[in-house]
């Protein structure tokens, strides 16, 4: 059996395994709510987990395409961006993985097929954690987008009127509306 | 600690009277006379003081929190109970909060991610409130046929009703069952769940294993060592007529589950259980949402400092004659 | 091999309280991207408030008046004297936990100090020491604890943490309100010059020129002024709004945002133009040019020093009644708190609609109706010609304002306006909206940018809720009746939302709504082109 698939079959018991070690790095209190609260809109925070863990999963077993991993990356980083966590606190849980693998495949004769497998999935998982790195640099930059945008909108009109700036004729004028895809994607 | 120590404190009240009783006789007037009519006194005026005391607060402002439509035009549906404007929707929004906890009620829906609707914890936490609350009284108003000479029907009414599966002798009431079930469920909820836990206080825990304690004893006294009832009536007679009297051979246990409601009512006043006041005084509550309609006054309001116009005008006077704004004085 | 921390330890943080730990054992830690800027001195002088000096919440020393202890207990008994709710709701808490997932910055943060019941109790526990037997002898068995500098940078880090949103109240089965003993924390950090300096630059500011940014009169009309030129670059209609105008028969008073900040400034064009379109008497005043009021995030008698400019204004010009605009707290104040500080009214008449005839009873005292009133009035009586293919383009849902919701209820008028002007409308989930309805993360002044996380966090739960009506039904504008809104969940949305538009209602009736004598529109009041009209479609 391959590693692929001895990994979808345990595939449950793994995600459960991970999402508690990542709500673990809660405050205990915090990690009962995370885990209990059913609700997606009353626990945002407990669903991003769920929904980017299994995502994530899934990709990196099937081998699927880049650009859907980083989509549920994006969705756990952005929310570790911004909750007091380093940037190393931010994308260590998806080193948990290896660990959570390697306990999940402990039982099984390690034949040198099944340690290559592993060895590749660990270097795929290390590519994980690079991409999530300039997704938490990408959140933490446009954290400070915001905070200029927000400066230039509540002064814009000042300047204006102080006739300090003026708008160059057929110059496109920016503004913070639809023009923007409706989701970034992050690679 | 906050666990142990309420729970510890229960047990010892529990075995004083215990022991007490069994030792010597005489303290049974102590037990029986002395501490239940200094723990209905202090009930009765701690209760009426603390409520005075809050009542003696003003209510500056007029904040109730507004959960529903409010009274404007008249083709915009306006929610009466969640949002009342007259005396009487107050009153209805406060019977459905005292009555059947609204509040508490609310938000229990859970969308799953698959769009299946469940219910959530939170519908427990109202579930074993409403339980407990309302054995509770049921209880403590069956408890009342011990005070009359001839038992009220609407009493007997209630007996028949909590004891109608009419198993066991005596007759079990399914109130007992539940007021169990339900304080065991609110104790657990405190110990298990992490965030509750953290919040809670020993003077959490105290009135929950103290009211365990006292349903327990009259279980036991019930079903168990059957207490002399007779005995117990001409007791609780004697204490109502003011002619109290310690009738022979009641049994240690009743002591235990009288002096243990005693406590409840010494402690009553000076505790959390005074919300059973307090919700009715809550002014988020209990204000009809009115105050553009009327006036609402703030017996304390005083004169501030504040910017004139004059003063402004001072300031920009030339400023705005500049722009063109008309000023008072040239 | 080196020593190196694995993922796991890495991770921990110093989290994970062990399970009997008390929360009173662990210390506040001030982080940066959670609080604002102290205040400056110069601002507090400007109020006449105590302590006035230059102070920072990160250092050490900060700067505390003697016996500021004193001070604050002091400042204690006096409020539970004066307040019934302030008392009550020290006492009759059972720590049930129906609050504790209820609020906005709990759910996004998971800081266990965030749950509104602790919140109180960091209050509570004082309150207990110094004025409770129990907690006098008892101690910390009975939850109380002495009032120190710790404490009081707890209660300054997590009671500047909450929007007095009182979301937590609408589940509280006894109406604890946050609120309540946030709005104390507040009056008595104040007493020790603790505001923030977003907070109090705008207080200043707001005495002295009338508004919160501070705007001189000039700047005022300036500012109209460019929006009146936009009109008409969009219309063809030229329109003359008026100024401190004596004997106008309506004053309007809106926050001072939508004078400046984008996408503000779309809703005032909105209300200039629907104005102009019934041929409203009214006039806008730079003294009273701001309806918002950031006294009541500082303490009760500032908010009130504050408000009382809008009454003083109608009676010096003589008006018959005021409408004011879209904002959020605003409406607390002006339903909840101006007639009884600043009241009577008698001076005015009771509101009636010069165009529909209909008289606003529910504004019989204070005589003060709210746009959307005025409006959905108008639409239902059939006295605007709107046509909301224009508004095509937009796919809207609708956050209701904290304060419109849970301390007013003015929940249909807007929708019923928003279902008028527009073609696409979707609700978000029931238990985010009316009163159930999620704050923006960045109310009571907490819309600085240095604490740009912790507005984040707030705002992650309205985020979730506006993502998944976007994923749904294509949602791409979200419309609010908020100043505050429109200003802070740009930025919300900008970070968790990309690509969806946030607007004033106004905005979409003046976008919807046919102007007597208006050229062919091209573009809507953003200058972007109608649907169908354009070339980026």
């Amino acid at each position: 059996m391959s590693l692929k698939h001895i990994l979808l079959e345990k595939k449950d018991s793994l995600l459960a395994l991970w999402f508690d070690r990542i709500v673990d790095t809660y405050p205990a209190e915090t990690a009962k709510f995370l885990k209990n609260q059913k609700d997606r809109f009353a626990n945002p925070v407990g669903q991003t987990i769920h929904e980017g863990i299994e995502g994530i999963f899934q990709e990196l077993v099937q081998g699927g395409e880049i650009a859907k991993v980083s989509g549920f990356l994006d969705a756990m980083i952005r929310v570790r961006a911004i909750q007091e966590f380093t940037a190393a606190q931010a994308v260590a849980f998806i080193f948990f993985l290896k660990s959570i693998i390697r306990d999940g495949v402990k039982d099984i004769p390690l034949t040198s097929e099944l340690a290559e497998e592993l060895a590749i999935l660990d270097s795929q998982i290390d590519s994980l954690v690079l991409i999530a790195f300039d997704i938490f640099m990408q959140c933490r930059e446009k954290l400070y987008d915001i905070k200029a945008n927000e400066m230039k909108n509540m002064t814009y009109r000042l300047l204006q009127q102080a006739n300090l700036v003026t708008e160059i004729e057929g110059a496109t004028q920016e503004t913070t509306f639809i023009s923007i895809p409706k989701k970034e994607v992050n690679t | 600690m906050k666990v142990v120590l309420p729970f510890i404190a229960v047990v010892v009240l529990a075995l004083l009277a215990l022991v007490g009783v069994t030792l010597a006789h005489q303290v049974e007037f102590f037990f029986g006379v002395i501490v239940p009519y200094t723990a209905v006194a202090v009930f009765i005026f701690g209760f009426i003081y603390r409520v005075l005391q809050w009542a003696k607060s003003p209510v500056p402002f007029c904040i109730p929190t507004t959960c529903g439509q409010q009274k404007t035009l008249p083709w915009i549906k306006h929610d009466k109970l969640e949002n009342p404007v007259t005396t009487l929707q107050v009153v209805g929004r406060m019977l459905l909060e005292v009555l059947v906890f609204r509040s508490l009620f609310r938000n229990m829906k859970t969308e799953m991610t698959d769009g299946k609707i469940v219910y959530g914890s939170e519908k427990l936490l109202w579930l074993a409130g409403l339980a407990f609350h309302w054995t509770f009284f049921f209880i403590f108003a069956r408890h009342f046929r011990f005070f009359f000479q001839d038992v009220p029907s609407i009493l007997s009414m209630m007996e028949g009703v909590d004891s109608f599966f009419q198993v066991g002798a005596p007759l079990f009431y399914m109130t007992d069952a539940v007021i169990l079930g339900a304080v065991t469920f609110l104790i657990f909820r405190r110990v298990y769940l992490p965030q509750i836990r953290y919040i809670s206080l020993a003077s959490d825990f105290f009135p929950l294993f103290l009211i365990f304690g006292i349903a327990l004893s009259g279980i036991l006294m019930r079903y168990m060592f059957k207490v002399h009832i007779v005995a117990v009536k001409q007791f609780a007679m004697g204490l109502v007529s003011l002619s109290p009297i310690i009738p022979q051979g009641i049994g240690a246990i009743f002591y235990v589950h009288l002096f243990l409601i005693c406590t409840l009512l010494i402690y009553f006043p000076f505790s959390k259980l005074m919300h059973m006041g307090g919700v009715f005084l809550s002014p988020t509550r209990n204000m009809a949402n009115d105050s553009r309609m009327v006036r609402h006054i703030n017996p304390w309001n005083y004169p501030v400092h504040v910017h004139t116009y004059a003063e402004y005008e001072d300031e920009f006077r030339e400023k705005m004659k500049k722009a063109g704004l008309p000023v008072e004085k040239e | 091999m080196a020593k190196l921390p694995t993922p796991e330890e890495l991770m921990k943080l110093n989290y994970n309280p062990p399970q009997d730990e008390n929360w009173m054992d662990k210390p506040v830690e001030l982080k940066p991207g959670n609080i604002c800027w102290g205040a400056k001195g110069k601002n507090l002088k400007i109020v006449e408030f105590p302590n006035a000096r230059d102070w920072s919440p990160v250092e050490a020393d900060w700067k505390l008046p003697q016996d500021w202890e004193g001070t604050v207990l002091e400042a204690m008994a006096d409020r539970l004297s004066k307040y019934r709710s302030f008392k009550i709701f020290m006492d009759i808490c059972v720590r049930c936990g129906a609050c504790a997932d209820k609020c906005h910055f709990f759910i996004g943060g998971g800081d266990p100090k965030n749950m509104p019941v602790l919140r109180a109790e960091l209050m509570r526990s004082v309150y207990r020491k110094y004025f409770t037997n129990s907690g006098k002898y008892l101690g910390k068995l009975a939850g109380a604890r002495e009032l120190d500098l710790g404490v009081l940078k707890e209660w300054w880090y997590y009671f500047y943490q909450c929007t007095e949103c009182r979301r937590c109240s609408v589940f509280c089965p006894y109406g604890i309100d946050t609120a309540e003993i946030t709005m104390m924390a507040r009056e008595f950090t104040n007493l020790l010059g603790l505001n923030t300096d977003w907070i109090s630059g705008p207080v200043a500011n707001c005495y002295m020129k009338g508004n919160h940014l501070g705007l001189e009169p000039h700047a005022i009309m300036n500012s109209v002024e460019g929006m009146v030129d936009d009109i008409e670059t969009i219309t063809g209609i030229r329109i003359n709004p008026s100024f401190n105008r004596k004997g106008a028969e309506i004053l309007f008073v809106t926050p001072s945002g939508d004078l400046f900040a984008d996408p503000g400034t779309f809703t005032a064009m909105g209300y200039m133009m629907l104005f102009h379109e019934l041929g409203l008497d009214y006039t806008w005043s730079t003294y009273a040019s701001e309806g918002g009021n950031f006294g009541l995030f500082t303490s009760n008698e500032m908010a009130k020093r504050l408000n009382s400019k809008i009454y003083a204004e109608a009676k010096r010009l003589g008006v018959k009644y005021i409408i004011g605009g879209e904002c959020g707290h605003m409406w607390r104040v002006l339903n909840q708190y101006m007639d009884t500080w600043n009241g009577p009214a008698d001076f005015m008449e009771v509101p009636k609609s010069p165009i529909t005839g209909t008289v606003f009873d529910n504004a019989a005292s204070t005589k003060m109706i709210h746009v959307t009133e005025f409006t959905a009035d108008l639409i239902k009586n059939g006295k605007l010609k709107l046509d909301p293919t224009r508004n095509d383009d937009l796919v809207v849902t609708y956050h209701d304002s904290c304060n419109t919701a849970r301390g007013m209820g003015l929940l249909e008028e807007p929708r019923y306006i928003i279902n008028n002007v527009c073609n696409k409308f979707h609700e978000m989930p029931e238990n985010t909206i009316r009163e159930r309805t999620f704050c923006c993360g960045s109310g009571t002044g907490l819309n600085a940018s240095e604490n740009m996380e912790l507005r984040m966090r707030g705002g992650l739960p309205r985020a979730n809720a506006v993502k998944h009506v976007t994923e749904k039904y294509g949602v791409n504008t979200l419309a609010n009746i908020c100043a505050i809104d429109r200003a802070t969940l740009s930025a919300s949305m900008d970070y968790w939302v990309p690509g969806t538009r946030v607007a004033g209602v106004h905005e979409l009736v003046a976008n919807a709504m046919i102007m007597t004598g208006e050229k062919e529109r091209e573009t809507n009041l953003r200058g972007e082109p109608l649907p169908g009209k354009g070339g980026n479609e």
